[in-house]
């Protein structure tokens, strides 16, 4: 039985811790923030383990790994372009 | 055991997340926000990976490297590519959610229709409407960034556009609704199938409209959805690390809309229903016709050289000139004559958020010279030169007062309130709204024609060489 209250619950706190902390991003930042949270909500790649990796029919399998495959190359991609575009970010 | 350490993975991972975002708030701690995120991620696929429902290790194994070998090219774009590569990343996000939710559905459809519950069924239908949709308007978007030539760069508006588009997504959402109802009914499968197809048409019809200058909003707007996509996804799969990021990612996306709408004076549904972009005939800014007055590159080069202070606005003719280097080299050029020189960021100037920050960061300007335009405005009357640099609708004055234009209402850097302008542009073409730019005729401006990156090299000569010593 899933607990539908508590993830609604999560959802609306994390909403508010999000705003919270994006609202004091430096506005310098906004790319490599859009490329950084990218990434981080590639963590999609979590539940395309599961579909990929369990004991399920060959057809669904498939789909999870198309997926796993797309969100590995967000998570690849989106932090290795974020590190590379903060590394230029220079006082003087 | 097993199952103690991925719930502990989970809030550990969160808690990066949130580390992650927090450090982006100073350029001098972001590149530890990368650290903690991929301590996050890594701690966070591990720990799903040991679970004992985990049995086939192969094929996670082989997707993982082929992200990997995608993932690191993608990484290496040049930095003018960063928005097509950011469109991109959001289409496979969208994808990504899209296809686990299709996998979830036929799953539980074939063995275990007792999981379809109504409230489970309608997060499902969530996650594909958004996931597909984002997907296609994603790829569209990149396809227009990167001018991919099958792809219209320009607007394309037909009557009634408003109707179909709103008309398809209806329909899918009236399809989900029916599903909500029926999730195991003989038909159900077909009409996943249907509500997935509408959600990707509704993705290409979206991004029709729409036109270059209005991509910032626009890629604002498909990030929220694919992180609106992952907390779907959370809510389908009961998982809670899925719900946070999903919500930091789209929180992220909304905040950025918001700023993005009001730094164009536009509201957030004049975005999504305005068949935005739409550019409009030119209007003439009534009376007498007034010309351009062209100034010669050793003309610039002294104005420059006599300033006191030089305030550089910078806009997407940069970004297509790859003129940032030069731009570098003027402002070194400057500054070792005791010139005081500023950059001017309008938030919309390029083609995503913070798009000139990156390219100014990557011809190593410091980031102390880079201003806002709120904070730049107040020292614009007091500003010798003012360098306009492929920068056109951010600096048009006709913003302040001209009702019948699209950029009406949208705040602007006052180039025009500095004591002279010099505005480098490609050509004699109106901007993007399709309006003249006033500025460019008024009496203390003066025009350098030709391509950017030209230009400036051959202002940057002057200085170092030629004309002035």
């Amino acid at each position: 039985m899933t607990d539908f209250g508590s993830v609604l619950f999560v959802f609306v706190l994390a909403t508010f811790i999000g705003l919270g902390v994006i609202r004091r991003v430096s506005r310098l930042l906004y790319t490599p923030l859009m490329s950084l949270t990218n990434a981080i909500s590639a963590i999609a790649v979590v539940g395309s383990i599961v579909v990929t990796g369990a004991e399920y029919p060959r057809g669904i399998r498939i789909l999870g790994a198309i997926a796993l495959f797309a969100s590995m190359t967000n998570i690849v991609s989106g932090f290795l372009i974020t590190d590379r575009m903060l590394k230029m970010f220079k006082k003087q | 055991m097993t199952r103690l350490i991925g719930e502990l993975a989970a809030v550990l991972a969160t808690a990066l997340f949130i580390f992650a975002l927090y450090w982006m708030n100073d350029p001098k701690t972001a590149r530890r926000g990368v650290f903690a995120g991929v301590t996050g991620m890594t701690v966070a696929i591990l720990a799903t990976w040991i679970q004992p429902e985990i049995v086939h290790h192969g094929w996670i194994f082989l997707a993982i490297v082929a992200g990997f070998a995608v993932g690191i090219p993608l990484s290496r774009v040049p930095l003018t590519a960063v928005p097509q590569r950011t469109a991109l990343s959001h289409a496979f996000g969208g994808l990504a959610a899209g296809l686990v939710g299709t996998a979830e559905y036929f799953l539980w459809l074939g063995e275990h229709s007792a999981q379809l519950t109504p409230f489970r069924t309608s997060a499902l239908v969530a996650e594909v409407i958004l996931g597909f949709l984002t997907f296609t308007g994603s790829l569209m978007a990149a396809g227009k960034l990167q001018e991919v030539h099958w792809i219209p760069q320009r607007p394309v508006t037909y009557p009634g556009q408003n109707f179909v588009n709103l008309g398809v997504l209806a329909l899918a959402v009236g399809l989900g609704v029916v599903l909500v109802l029926y999730p195991t009914a003989p038909w159900s499968g077909q009409v996943f199938v249907a509500i997935a197809v509408l959600a990707l048409m509704f993705g290409v019809l979206l991004i029709i409209p729409i036109g270059g200058a209005d991509m910032p909003t626009v890629i604002s707007i498909l990030n929220a959805y694919a992180g609106l996509a992952a907390v779907a996804m959370g809510f389908v799969l009961d998982n809670k690390l899925l719900v946070t990021a999903g919500a930091l990612d789209g929180s992220s996306g909304l905040i950025l809309s918001i700023i993005m709408c009001r730094a164009m004076n536009r509201s957030f549904t004049n975005v999504l229903f305005g068949a935005f972009g739409k550019a409009q005939p030119a209007l003439a800014a009534g009376g007498e016709e007034k010309v351009w007055k062209q100034e010669s590159v050793e003309g610039a080069a002294q104005l420059l050289e006599q300033a006191r202070s030089v305030v550089i606005i910078p806009g997407y003719g940069m970004a297509v000139a790859q003129a940032q280097h030069k731009v570098r080299e003027l402002y070194d050029a400057l500054t070792k004559r005791g010139v005081s020189v500023k950059f001017a960021i309008h938030p919309v100037a390029g083609r995503m958020p913070g798009h000139m920050n990156v390219l100014l960061a990557e011809a190593n300007i410091p980031y102390s010279a880079l201003v806002e335009m709120d904070e730049i405005n107040p020292e614009m009357p007091q500003t010798d030169v003012a360098l306009v640099v492929g920068a056109n609708d951010v600096v048009n004055p006709a913003a302040r007062y001209a009702k019948n234009t699209p950029i009406y209402g949208m705040p602007i850097i006052d180039a025009d309130k500095a004591k002279t302008v010099l505005a480098v542009k490609r050509s004699k073409n109106p901007g993007f709204a399709g309006i003249d730019n006033e500025l460019y005729v008024l009496d203390n401006t003066w025009m350098l024609f030709g391509d950017a990156k030209a230009v400036l090299g051959d202002l940057v000569k002057q200085f170092s060489g030629g004309g002035i010593h």
